[in-house]
């Protein structure tokens, strides 16, 4: 236990200088890059540093709606294109259900929906599989989506969901944003630095469904308030709360702009949003404008008018501004929006928390100061109950705390609040290893052992109990890191690492110092 | 360079005379707890229970009537307001109940950022929603659930089955009281709470598999001493390591709550509770569990 050879040593001691090489930028600054040293600074989590995390979800309820309702107008058409007639077509949880009034047409009906059922391709038989479970007692149709194939519908509303806050985030400006899925319709969002996340919200919980409609002008709008109103028409309010008249149909969608660009307008230097459309949506609005040249159209964002001007000359360049009254911002807001496309669903914020950067650095120090004090406290304590052994431990405690520092800048796990308490609790509890080799030792020494064999004895009885002790520790924190999520999961990071780097001080390093001191004095009596 | 050995060298404390006490007393403890449990409820703070929490820094000349005055006309539900730490930090604690959408809860944060206007920073601010919170409750359930059986699990593989009932009955012993006592108290129970709890399983674990160590190595040493000496003698020399690493791991949590800022206290304190519950525990409850379940006595047939 004590003989350590010549390659040994080396090797601990260039793996120590190579852990403590790691923690270094934290402590210096250097002016310049120097090639091979390491830069990676300690990664802050947002209780430290200030920001924003949101937790959003995909509103899956809407995503099946929608789907229920092309299934719906699928099914109509085809029925209607074979001549079955039909009754009682309506939307359902999770699919349609229709009655087939001809209880000949049945068996012909069941082949109909069955020809809607596009299928989607399963990645691991290969083929296509079946996304509507058609069922019928009599003449009630039901017609559902298989679980499996709303999964998957959910799962690319998710992906493109994902997609589009990226887009929507990077035209914020913001720095390192993170953007990751959770679970299965979640997506978790971090954002530092940011102290008031309303605009972010703003930018998120709009879906951002952009088209152009007619006004309807066949009817007064106070007739439309009064019940009046056509039936290819709906009245949508602009953000004054002013209702207007306007056609459901869609002349062009947003889904067919290329580009918007904040701007200033020429002649009245308001800001304004230029877009321009696809060549297919180009088209689209120049024959639309051409054929209502004189009447007003309407621009509608997620059931909102942002503005209604009227066609003064046909666009034919496919391009175009919009004035809704903007401010800066909001004109800019608006063109990141359009530019990053509509999400699939909306987003509902679930879970957001946000820490100011004034409080993120109060904490910083406060955790700082109290692990400081607490070090030297048990320092102190240490050197006072063992001495000179009390003295190498230290120099190992101290060695450990350097080493967490390294191994979480190389890994760059986060380091949050709870985090520096799971730093702080290991020095404590580090010291657990070299308390259990000491008092080991001394009990040896007591029965009557010489020095040396006294502190062989000690490590090699003692290591098993170290490892028992320190792997329930451990059991502990790994369940942490597993469960928990933010803050709590910094926690147990810090503590994991710590029981392993202690683990490491506490027989490796300090008994190669004792091993040293004992091999060279060849001491009569032990100092413990 | 001289030690000091707070402990003598030949300790011979009959700790296992006052069993049946330590029994009572922690029966007891345990008794209590759940009263308070039932009775009293644990003080869910909004990670487990939804709702907003706003930090701000107020103004000197800003004082909580005022600022309670001024929110209580924004109709936005049931408020709580409190200082935290020192006089000028204020806790703004909202309600989840009338409105349960975080999306609703948003507007809330927006409502008192406009009403309290420029004489307050707002320095943190957390909403969590109804479904989130939820989530997390049975998140830390299973956490908890989960440690204690890969705990029970570990013992029973490195030591026998008896240590281990020993063992699990001294860790939810010291996880109950330690929920008993924030309950009693009526301390905020949030999610670093449950970090505390688990970091507590840990700690106690520890200290029990210590004593269990030497019992455990004892029992290859003196085959024919009767089970109550040996574990009084295991206890007695185990019990300098046991005290010095309580008193290191004190030092370093008091020095976390006096210095490490408002929002560790709750868990220091856990941390600290548990640490003292922790030490009695594998003293005086887990060593005398091993005392009344038949142990193997020879260990050379394994």
């Amino acid at each position: 236990m004590l003989y350590f050879s010549l390659t040994k040593k080396i090797l601990i001691t260039v793996f120590c200088a190579l852990l403590g090489l790691l923690a270094l930028p934290n402590f210096v600054e250097l002016d310049k890059e120097v090639p091979l040293l390491p830069k990676n600074t300690l990664n802050l989590g947002l209780d430290l540093r200030g920001g924003s995390y949101l937790l959003l979800e995909v509103d899956t309820e809407t995503i099946k709606k929608e789907k229920g309702e092309f299934l719906l107008d699928d099914i109509r058409s085809a029925l209607r294109k074979n001549r079955i007639k039909y009754s009682n077509l309506k939307l359902i949880n999770d699919g349609v259900s229709l009655i087939i009034i001809n209880e000949e047409q049945i068996s012909e009906a069941k082949n109909i929906i069955n020809s809607v059922d596009q299928g989607g391709s399963n990645l691991f038989l290969n083929q296509s599989v079946s996304e509507l479970n058609i069922t019928n007692s009599e003449n009630i149709f039901n017609v559902t989506f298989t679980e499996d194939a709303l999964r998957s519908k959910y799962r690319s509303a998710v992906n493109q969901s994902i997609e589009i806050v990226r887009r929507r985030i990077d035209g914020l400006g913001v720095t390192e944003p993170s953007i990751q899925r959770q679970g299965n319709n979640r997506i978790l969002l971090e954002v530092p630095g940011l102290d008031d996340p309303k605009r972010l919200k703003d930018l998120l919980g709009q879906t951002a469904k952009l088209n152009f409609r007619m006004v309807d002008t066949s009817t007064s709008v106070s007739d439309a308030l009064r019940g009046k109103i056509p039936p290819r028409s709906e009245v949508i309010y602009d953000k004054d709360s002013i209702p207007w008249l306007v056609n459901k149909k869609i002349l062009v969608s947003g889904e067919r702009l290329a580009d918007a660009q904040a701007s200033f307008d020429q002649m009245t230097n308001t800001p304004v949003v230029n877009f321009r459309f696809d060549v297919a949506g180009g088209k689209s609005f120049a024959r639309a404008t051409s054929e209502n040249v004189g009447r007003p159209f309407a621009i509608v964002l997620d059931d909102q008018v942002i503005s209604a001007p009227t066609i003064r000359q046909p666009i034919l360049g496919g391009s175009g501004q919009i004035e809704g009254g903007f401010t800066v911002e909001s004109a800019n807001d608006l063109a990141v929006l359009l530019r990053a496309g509509a999400l699939p669903a909306p987003l509902n914020i679930l879970e957001e928390r946000t820490i100011g950067p004034g409080l993120g650095a109060d904490s910083i120090n406060s955790g700082t100061i109290a692990t400081i004090i607490g070090m030297l406290l048990v320092l102190a304590f240490i050197f006072l109950s063992y001495g000179r052994f009390g003295l190498y431990a230290n120099i190992a405690l101290t060695l450990n705390l350097v080493f967490i520092v390294g191994v979480l800048s190389l890994i760059q796990a986060t380091l949050t609040l709870p985090g520096i308490a799971g730093i702080v609790l290991t020095i404590g509890m580090a010291v657990d290893a070299n308390v259990i080799i000491f008092e080991r030792i001394r009990e040896e020494y007591d029965s009557g052992k010489t020095p040396f064999s006294a502190v062989e004895a000690g490590y090699s009885r003692a290591l098993r109990t170290i490892l028992d002790a320190n792997i329930t520790t451990l059991i502990a924190s790994l369940i942490l890191i597993f469960l928990g999520t933010g803050p709590v999961k910094g926690f147990a990071v810090t503590l994991s690492i710590g029981v392993i780097t202690s683990f490491f001080t506490a027989f490796v390093i300090t008994r190669l110092i004792v091993a040293n001191w004992l091999l060279k004095r060849k001491p009569e009596e032990l100092p413990i | 360079m001289s030690s000091i050995r707070w402990i003598k060298k030949d300790l011979k404390i009959n700790f296992l005379r006052v069993k049946n006490i330590a029994t009572i007393v922690s029966i007891l403890a345990i008794i209590s707890s759940l009263f308070f449990l039932v009775y009293k409820n644990l003080n869910f703070g909004i990670d487990f229970k939804g709702g907003t929490l706003i930090e701000i820094k107020k103004d000197e000349n800003l004082s909580i009537a005022e600022i309670r005055n001024q929110l209580s006309e924004l109709n936005i539900g049931d408020i709580q307001i409190q200082t935290f730490g020192s006089d000028d930090i204020i806790l703004i604690r909202i309600e989840n109940s009338t409105n349960l959408d975080a999306n609703a809860d948003m507007s809330s944060i927006e409502l008192i950022r406009s009403s309290l206007g420029n004489d307050v920073i707002i320095q943190r601010t957390e909403i969590v929603g109804p479904k989130v919170s939820s989530e997390l409750i049975q998140k830390g359930i299973i956490a908890i659930i989960i440690a204690v059986f890969l705990m029970l699990f570990y013992i029973w593989i490195r030591f026998e089955w008896q240590f281990s009932i020993g063992a699990v009955t001294a860790l939810i012993h010291d996880v109950m009281i330690t929920m008993g006592i924030f309950s009693f108290l009526q301390i905020e129970f949030n999610l670093s709470i449950i970090a505390a709890l688990l970091t507590i399983i840990g700690y106690s674990m520890n200290d029990t598999v210590v004593v269990y160590d030497r019992i455990r190595e004892n029992l290859r040493k003196y085959k024919q001493m009767n089970i109550f000496d040996l574990i009084n003698q295991s206890l007695n020399e185990t019990m300098s390591r046991t005290l010095l690493t309580s008193v290191t791991t004190l030092l370093a949590l008091f020095s976390l709550y006096f210095l490490g800022g408002e929002v560790l206290k709750g868990f220091t304190l856990a941390m600290i509770i548990g640490v003292f519950i922790g030490t009695y525990s594998s003293v005086f409850i887990a060593s005398q569990i091993i005392l009344y379940l038949n142990v193997k006595r020879d260990w050379s047939k394994n």
